[in-house]
């Protein structure tokens, strides 16, 4: 039989927190709630798998196309499962205007992977604008945010994942 | 050109986000001056301060809350477009994350004006150290008898949610915003109808800006004419502009409306000129989306009216400089990939002409440009916009005429260096596109 999809504690914590966004919304109006539900479900496994969609759209009393619509519409949502940490480089144009072409490269080389490529630990993407612009170039880790980027301060940064 | 600091005032200080920073600061006294006026009173103090709209098109703030119709008798809404996404801007973030009580004052007195009960804060996914601060402030608020069943003991209930984006430029459009808010894709809608009539679950509902908002707190505190006696005739107040780019110290710098793209630029107080020996070829005034000016247009004042009278926009507040050993064609080719990703895919001339811009700017960039690629591509952004005047986008929402402005001007001011790509089969700079700073330390 294939694994459940959450262990108690997590179900607890689904269930708990669904019901909570719930209380945001106008009653007749719960489908509202699909993007902080989707939040949840990914904070909770790291993805969004499928039979968590179908979970939250019947939490949400909506079809389960609307979930998957929703979740790949927005670029945060990941309805793959990502490496152990998805990083997100800005390349638009404040940030290239300080270096971050170069950043990238980088990057690429050691991370031993190309923009747009993923192994286990590691989903590497040029993303857009993170609003940094003044404190370029920057990227994001997962949800973490890191600014005025050198070379020693990436080494740092990612040293200290594991 | 000083000014008074009115909405970056707190920055900087200790604990300048919490509640008590705040109203040490006199935090909240606009709003008990606020909630002493009838709604209809506060509405035309608005009217009266001249304050426009912050999140890029400038509107006045007084007449887009007086479009709510009186005798509709479904619940009003109060969204707050915190989506901040435009390239070159990250002003909003600052208030949300040094000084989100501003943010929050001024929700209660637009919702005391508006008769709404509910707002809902739409802060764009990536802003997670912005949600928390802002969260910790709402959590705040309740506590101390801001929000919840009764706003400083006036019988008037509020309640106030923060909604986190998922990655979506798109959602910064305010019909899109409300799609997302109803649990939807970002699709925007087609106007009229305006969202002050049906927006938010078909209800009447304000979409305002962060900045837009967090001015009102010191325009109650302080009166309406004060606050428009800081702008110019058009426009109150002070605005937050967003310096980035070949500059010595970008960053978020408060400014009077008079203030000139080159006095922001040059000036100690503010960018602190280019690196020595290099300077200008290039300014964005207004957001990426904004037409580029050139050195000529430096002593533009950074303001709604005069950088309209200049065939651009104030927008979003985001200046990006560029100087002259940047490659224009690379920096466009940045601006143009940005819309192409971030087209929601709704409208034909949008979805199709985006990336078509973009494959067209690559291929001018790597010196496989032909002869008649760069009418190909003004053609395409003619079918995406015309231009000028700004507004005439064949989409249902401006994302089309953002994709197709910085197109139109790029070429149009700077063709002989598209056009030296394509007769030089390269790009003139080489490996080094990217100016002063583009080397990366």
């Amino acid at each position: 039989m294939a694994e459940p999809l959450f262990t108690p504690q997590e179900r607890k914590t689904f269930d708990e927190g669904i019901a909570e966004i719930l209380t945001h919304y106008p009653a007749d109006r719960k489908s509202a709630a699909m993007l902080p539900a989707l939040r949840l479900l990914q904070t909770l496994k790291g993805w969004l798998p499928p039979e968590g969609m179908v979970l939250v759209a019947e939490k949400l009393s909506t079809s389960r196309a609307r979930a998957y619509e929703v979740a790949t519409f927005y670029v945060m949502f990941h309805t793959e499962r990502p490496g152990k940490y998805t990083v997100d480089v800005c390349t638009n144009l404040s940030c290239s205007l300080w270096g971050a072409e170069k950043l990238l490269a980088y990057l690429e080389q050691k991370l031993g992977l190309k923009a747009g490529e993923k192994n286990e630990q590691f989903f590497l993407r040029e993303t857009e604008c993170l609003a940094s612009c003044g404190t370029a170039p920057c990227l994001q880790i997962n949800e973490d945010h890191h600014e005025s980027l050198t070379r020693e301060k990436v080494d740092q940064i990612f040293a200290k994942l594991t | 050109m000083n000014v008074e600091k009115v909405i970056s005032k707190n920055w900087g200080n200790p604990d300048s986000f919490t509640l008590k920073a705040y109203q040490k600061s006199g935090g909240y006294q606009g709003l008990k001056k606020a909630l002493e006026l009838a709604p209809a009173d506060v509405l035309a103090e608005v009217k009266k301060s001249n304050l426009r709209g912050r999140g890029g098109a400038g509107f006045p703030t007084g007449l887009k809350w007086s479009f709510v119709p009186k005798d509709n008798p479904k619940p009003k809404y109060l969204a707050i477009n915190a989506d901040e996404s435009e390239p070159g801007t990250f002003k909003d973030r600052y208030i949300m994350e040094d000084d989100p009580h501003m943010m929050l004052e001024g929700i209660a007195i637009a919702c005391w004006a508006l008769g709404a009960h509910q707002c809902y804060v739409y802060i764009r996914g990536e802003f997670k150290h912005g949600a928390e601060r802002v969260n910790a402030a709402i959590a705040e608020a309740y506590a101390a008898g801001i929000f919840g069943k009764k706003v400083m003991g006036k019988d008037f209930p509020l309640e106030v949610y923060l909604v986190r984006g998922a990655g979506a430029y798109i959602c910064g459009e305010e019909t899109a915003l409300l799609e997302s808010l109803e649990g939807k894709k970002g699709w925007p809608r087609l106007k009229p109808p305006f969202p002050a009539v049906v927006g938010l679950f078909g209800s009447p509902t304000v979409v305002n800006n962060v900045e837009t908002v967090a001015s009102l707190p010191s325009i109650f505190e302080k009166g309406a004419e004060w606050y428009a006696k800081l702008g110019t005739e058009k426009s109150g107040g002070t605005h937050l502009v967003c310096l980035s780019g070949s500059v010595n110290r970008p960053g978020v710098y408060e400014l009077s409306m008079h203030t000139t793209l080159r006095e922001l630029i040059e000036s100690d107080q503010y960018g602190q000129g280019l690196p020595a020996g290099r300077k200008v070829k290039a300014v964005i005034p207004g957001g990426s989306s904004a037409p580029v000016l050139t050195a000529d247009d430096l002593d533009t004042a950074i303001e709604f009216e005069a950088l309209k009278g200049k065939m651009t926009m104030a927008g979003s507040g985001g200046v990006i400089v560029m100087d002259d050993s940047t490659c224009l064609v690379r920096s466009l080719w940045r601006v143009a990939r940005f819309y192409a990703e971030e087209s929601c895919g709704q409208c034909t001339p949008c979805r199709e002409g985006t990336p078509w811009q973009t494959r067209l700017l690559r291929k001018i960039e790597e010196g496989r440009g032909e002869p008649g690629d760069i009418d190909i591509l003004l053609g395409v952004a003619h079918a995406i916009a015309p231009f000028p005047p700004i507004g005439l986008g064949n989409t249902i929402c401006a994302l089309g005429d953002a994709a197709a402005l910085p197109t139109h001007s790029f070429v149009h001011k700077f063709r002989e260096e598209f056009e030296a790509h394509i007769t030089e089969h390269r790009c003139p700079y080489g490996d080094s596109p990217w100016g002063h700073f583009g080397g990366w330390a």
